[in-house]
């Protein structure tokens, strides 16, 4: 045993593996935001794909819901510092909105209502990673916590899951959104801790 | 990003006092700035800021537009002014500022 004790810092990755490093714990779910909230209503509310060609998919409040839904569990990190484990949403794959979709770009641009942006690599939203979430612990997401609708990334820090996200541009070369442009990293991985550029 | 204005809590730009004092050498908050979007001109501690945010963000008190942005990554401070069309910095009045060049 060492001479100094190395104190209480909370419950950090050393007890949990779940935990990226730098993380903590947190059993509350914090608000984060950069604005004032949009309130959007399921009348004005639609998603669009964009694609490098002008194309566009889209889909209103209802045949989103129309989609096929999952319910997945997630851990999610903030580069706050804050882990949230075991988070439960449902919503549509974004492997289902890009079933139609055809492009051959690399990377895309989320946009939210309130003009918020965030850039993706494409292929960190297929293959089961990320999903458009309506509903957070069984419940309509909260317009304080990005509803009526987020983009969910979890395995990227959270910044990258757009609260009220309205659409996906499709882009040939990677752009940075709005904290990427000011200093947040362009990709975000929390277990490499991948905060800032 | 723009919003209702009522909607959500901030404080004033005063708050904003301890980061920015880091970096500048005069006292920012006093200074008047113009908003690039709607073309208010207030003194900068008029601005509002919401205090919870990933980085520090002054917006416009009229429309709630982005005046400054700034992050501070650890070993840099990233700070953009772009929603400001203009600052006017005021020189302290006191005796001990030097005086002004005079014409020769």
């Amino acid at each position: 045993m060492g001479i100094v004790s190395p104190g209480f810092f909370g419950r950090r990755r050393r007890d949990d593996p779940a935990l990226p490093p730098g993380q903590y714990l947190t059993e509350s779910f914090p608000v984060l935001s950069a604005g004032p909230t949009p309130r959007i209503g399921p009348d004005e509310w639609e998603f669009t794909i964009t694609t490098e060609t002008g194309q566009v998919h889209r889909w209103s409040w209802d045949e989103f819901l129309a989609l096929p839904q999952e319910d997945v569990t997630e851990d999610i990190h903030c580069v706050t510092s804050w882990s949230k484990l075991g988070t439960t949403w449902r919503g549509v794959s974004l492997d289902t909105l890009f079933e139609s979709v055809e492009s051959d770009c690399e990377f895309t641009m989320a946009h939210s209502y309130g003009g918020y942006t965030t850039n993706v690599p494409l292929e960190d939203l297929l293959g089961g990673k990320a999903w458009i979430a309506h509903e957070f612990d069984g419940a309509a997401l909260e317009p304080e916590h990005g509803g009526p609708a987020r983009l969910l990334v979890p395995h990227l820090y959270f910044w990258k899951s757009a609260k009220w996200v309205r659409g996906l541009e499709l882009l040939r070369q990677d752009e940075p959104g709005f904290w990427e442009s000011n200093g947040y990293h362009m990709y975000g991985d929390p277990w490499r801790e991948e905060r800032y550029w | 990003m723009t919003g209702d204005l009522d909607r959500y809590d901030y404080l004033d730009g005063n708050a904003a006092a301890g980061p920015l004092s880091e970096i500048f050498a005069i006292d920012v908050l006093s200074a008047r700035g113009r908003c690039a979007a709607c073309g208010r001109t207030d003194a900068m501690a008029t601005a509002r800021l919401l205090p919870h945010s990933h980085g520090l963000l002054l917006r416009c008190p009229g429309c709630s537009a982005i005046l400054l942005r700034l992050v501070d990554t650890g070993h840099s401070v990233c700070l953009d002014l772009h929603g400001l069309s203009f600052l006017e910095l005021r020189r302290q009045q006191n005796g001990s500022q030097p005086n002004p060049p005079q014409p020769t």
